[in-house]
């Protein structure tokens, strides 16, 4: 496998993601699809991660050992973002990101 | 066979890279929802493809089975009419794009291709004995490692994921006297009928009645 892929064209892959992930969370205005952009480059990240082991350390578990726990904190980061969502929702009704800015100088 | 792999790479890239393209740039929240699940399948049968395959089954347990379904019960419970102003606009959306295109242009790709990744050259079959197989650790390597190694990790990350569960429903919770009803779809439908002869109807604005749920967030003020 790692004789018919060289290791660029998986950062490559990677590095795109991650870019289409940080513009879809700059630039969309809906919460839930910031939060979106943002699992794109958690994602990304993963792919790079694993790619690493892969290629680098295929005999360690270090690497999968580093996924899994991103996984992990993503899993968490979504349950508390989404519930932040749904409470500024409820409080200012609204889940447009520009009309949330009453901590604006 | 690494024709084949490379074809299936292709297939992959293209799959994860087109979806995650249409998650950004679709304009239904819902959609865009729906074509992050179909990334989600693209990474994970990368991982499957990198031979990584416990951390694909965690793939699709938790980011398809969970957090996909999360954002769409998010999205239903704040009911998102998209309008027309879904993205930013003007110099602030040339501004996003060229930052973007500049980190994957500028940064990325230079360091990707000029830094010397040290790969092991892969194992060459002498003559007279076939190559050495390739040392990988599996599954099993894995749960050693949680249970040995990375032990404190292991523990520090299950209580992670229980204080943002009391966190995300602290932090969700509504106290029983503020709850709003929620009107049902024909209730709301009820409503709209019953206020439509009172208004006339060339506004085209409807007006929020008390009890009823917003439809809109807010973006016509």
């Amino acid at each position: 496998m790692t004789n018919a892929i060289p290791l660029e064209a998986v950062l490559m892959v990677a590095a795109a993601l991650f870019c289409i992930g940080l513009f879809g969370a700059l630039a969309r205005r809906n919460m839930v699809s910031v939060l979106m952009g943002v699992e794109l480059m958690l994602n990304a990240v993963n792919i790079n991660l694993v790619a690493f082991w892969r290629y680098l350390e295929p005999g360690f578990v270090v690497g999968q050992t580093f996924a899994i726990f991103i996984i992990t904190v993503a899993a968490a980061e979504a349950a508390v973002g989404l519930a932040m969502i749904i409470a500024i929702y409820r409080t200012w009704l609204t889940s447009n990101v520009d009309n949330v800015a009453s901590m604006k100088g | 066979m690494n024709t084949l792999i490379q074809l299936i790479f292709g297939l992959l890239a293209a799959l994860i890279v087109g979806s995650a393209v249409m998650v950004v740039s679709v304009r239904n929240v819902i959609h865009a929802a729906l074509w992050l699940i179909a990334c989600f399948f693209g990474v994970g049968a990368l991982y499957l493809l990198l031979e990584a395959e416990f951390i694909a089954v965690a793939q699709v347990l938790v980011y398809v089975g969970a957090i996909s379904i999360l954002i769409l019960f998010a999205i239903m419970l704040t009911r998102e009419s998209e309008g027309a102003r879904y993205m930013v606009s003007g110099w602030r959306l040339v501004v996003t794009a060229l930052v973007c295109v500049a980190l994957f242009g500028a940064v990325l790709v230079p360091t990707i291709f000029t830094h010397t990744w040290n790969v092991p050259p892969p194992a060459v079959a002498t003559p007279g004995s076939p190559a050495p197989p390739e040392v990988l650790a599996g599954v099993e390597d894995l749960g050693r490692g949680f249970v040995f190694s990375y032990m404190l990790q292991f523990q520090v990350a299950g209580v992670l994921l229980t204080v943002a569960l009391i966190g995300a429903i602290v932090i969700a919770f509504e106290e029983r006297a503020r709850r709003r009803r929620v009107l049902t779809l024909a209730e709301e439908h009820e409503v709209r009928k019953r206020q439509k002869p009172a208004r006339p109807p060339a506004t085209g604005e409807r007006a929020p009645s008390p009890q009823a749920a917003p439809m809109s967030d807010g973006e016509q003020g």
